[in-house]
């Protein structure tokens, strides 16, 4: 539901919680389509350079499946694989 | 309370997002950042200043949730202003509260009765200030060592305010507690992006509720709450660490069992028997972990950061102590890496909750200077040399030390 609201976006306006919009860039390699389209439904992109680049593969597959089983991210069990792997790619020690 | 609920907005892209606010996305990059050393390199690859509405520029680490610290500047003054008090929330749907209409829901299966309180129901009740320091838990996680996931605070996720309020005991009153009451748990307005993510509850046990100094608060430093720190009104729990300190809070319920949502277990636990702190929180505990409760012992050096040019000669280096409500009663200086050490001249007390200001003056040699810093509290606990090692990154209160170069 939540990734089909755009149209909505203008309520985001009247958010101060919006007022200073962080633009995060991923690094452009494969999965980051999944990563933009899954993760920053709840949080910032920021979240994923912010812990690096110091969780190795492991740290990050851990920091997936806490994201769904901890706190119920929406997210198929293909989507995460690809989820940990461009993060322990891109963004791991 | 006009609770918009976006929870279904905030799957839009960055971009569409951006473009809607593209007027204050500038406003993050106008200007320069300094984080604290050892945060994760990551960190410097995108944090910047950033201003929300009614605040001053603060490093920003996230935006959505907001997740802004103070840079060390803010924190010179025993009383952290409101414009410059740093922003902490874990989930991103945080409605604007009005103050009319506004109610807390009082009540739980460890209460008599239900009752409802209104901001104006507080005023009436005795009011009560208590200068205290609201240190977020995580404060310092980014100087772990090794690195720990979460939010990757450097020094600044913390402030100290007067803060005006009711006693939540007389909050508890308006509904009665039973006396197989264990637990008081609190829920705030703001929720998660998506119904499965656990909204952010937390609770204390029932003998530090109904201490005289922990208030349900309306008023920082003189004035309303600011939005980003709970308006209308929220928890204050002097001495304990952040996560409690619930920002508009909505509900209050008195619990005959221990609250086991997510935020009270796994998170926010420190290992047992790890940290020498007075104050359990024994309906929650269990073999290996315990919630975190009252801060440790820490200082931080204001006036200057690490690598500062000061001219040979008289050098005065200030800063802030704290505790979990013991009080300083001593601030040491090594200017010769611990071989020898003197005593800072402590400032204005504002009592055993609040930061209290120290300075030391010393003579300078051409060259680097170090300046190694360690606070004791009235109880004789002091900071550690060494971390130690916690895997959420909490309790970090290593005495820090700086280099001036003259």
């Amino acid at each position: 539901m939540y990734k089909f609201v755009i149209a909505l976006v203008a309520a985001l306006i009247a958010s101060p919680a919006f007022a200073a919009e962080q633009v995060i860039k991923l690094k452009q390699a494969p999965g980051v389509d999944k990563v933009e389209a899954n993760c920053q439904a709840c949080h910032t992109l920021a979240y994923i350079p912010m812990n690096s680049p110091f969780l190795n593969a492991a740290g990050w597959s851990a920091a997936v499946t806490k994201m769904i089983k901890a706190l119920g991210a929406p997210i198929d069990d293909a989507d995460a694989k690809v989820i940990a792997d461009y993060l322990a790619k891109n963004y791991g020690s | 309370m006009s609770h918009i609920n976006r929870r279904h907005f905030l799957g839009a892209t960055a971009a569409a997002s951006a473009a809607a606010v593209g007027g204050f996305g500038r406003l993050a990059e106008a200007a320069g950042v300094s984080l604290t050393p050892g945060v994760p390199e990551g960190v410097a690859s995108y944090a910047t200043m950033g201003t929300l509405p009614g605040k001053k520029p603060l490093i920003q680490l996230s935006d959505r949730p907001p997740n802004y610290e103070a840079p060390i500047e803010y924190l010179r003054t025993p009383i952290t202003p409101n414009d410059q008090f740093y922003v902490r929330y874990h989930l991103a749907d945080i409605p604007n509260i009005k103050a009319e209409g506004y109610k807390i829901a009082v009540g739980g299966d460890g209460a008599n009765g239900r009752a409802e309180v209104t901001l104006d129901d507080l005023k009436k009740m005795p009011a009560v200030e208590v200068v205290a320091v609201n240190q977020c838990s995580g404060n310092r996680r980014g100087l772990s060592k090794p690195h720990v996931q979460g939010v990757e605070w450097g020094y600044g996720a913390m402030g100290c305010a007067r803060w005006k309020g009711a006693r939540l005991k007389d909050v508890l009153d308006k509904a009665g507690l039973k006396k197989e009451a264990i637990e008081i748990v609190f829920n705030g307005a703001d929720g998660p992006a998506v119904d499965k993510t656990p909204d952010f509850i937390k609770s204390i046990p029932v003998w530090k509720a109904i201490d005289e100094s922990t208030i349900v608060a309306y008023e920082m430093n003189g004035a309303p709450l600011p939005h980003f720190n709970g308006f209308p009104a929220r928890i204050i729990v002097p001495g304990w660490t952040g996560t409690y300190w619930m920002k508009h809070v909505i509900a209050i319920n008195a619990l005959t069992k221990p609250e086991s949502n997510f935020w009270m277990n796994p998170a926010y636990r420190i290992p047992v028997g790890k940290f020498p702190v007075r104050d359990r929180f024994i309906s929650q505990e269990n073999a290996a972990s315990t919630p975190i409760t009252e801060m440790v012992v820490n200082s931080l050096i204001t006036s200057h950061r690490n690598g500062d040019k000061v001219k040979a000669g008289k050098v005065t280096v200030s800063g802030m102590a704290w505790d979990g409500g013991y009080g300083i009663r001593t601030v040491q200086i090594s200017t010769d890496g611990g071989k020898t050490w003197g005593s800072a001249t402590l400032g204005q007390d504002l009592g055993r909750f609040a930061f209290r200001p120290w300075s030391f003056e010393f003579a300078a040699k051409k060259g680097n200077n170090t300046v190694t810093v360690n606070a004791t509290n009235k109880l004789g606990q002091s900071q550690v040399s060494e971390l130690i090692f916690n895997p959420a990154g909490y309790h970090n209160n290593v005495m820090q030390n700086i280099t001036l170069a003259a």
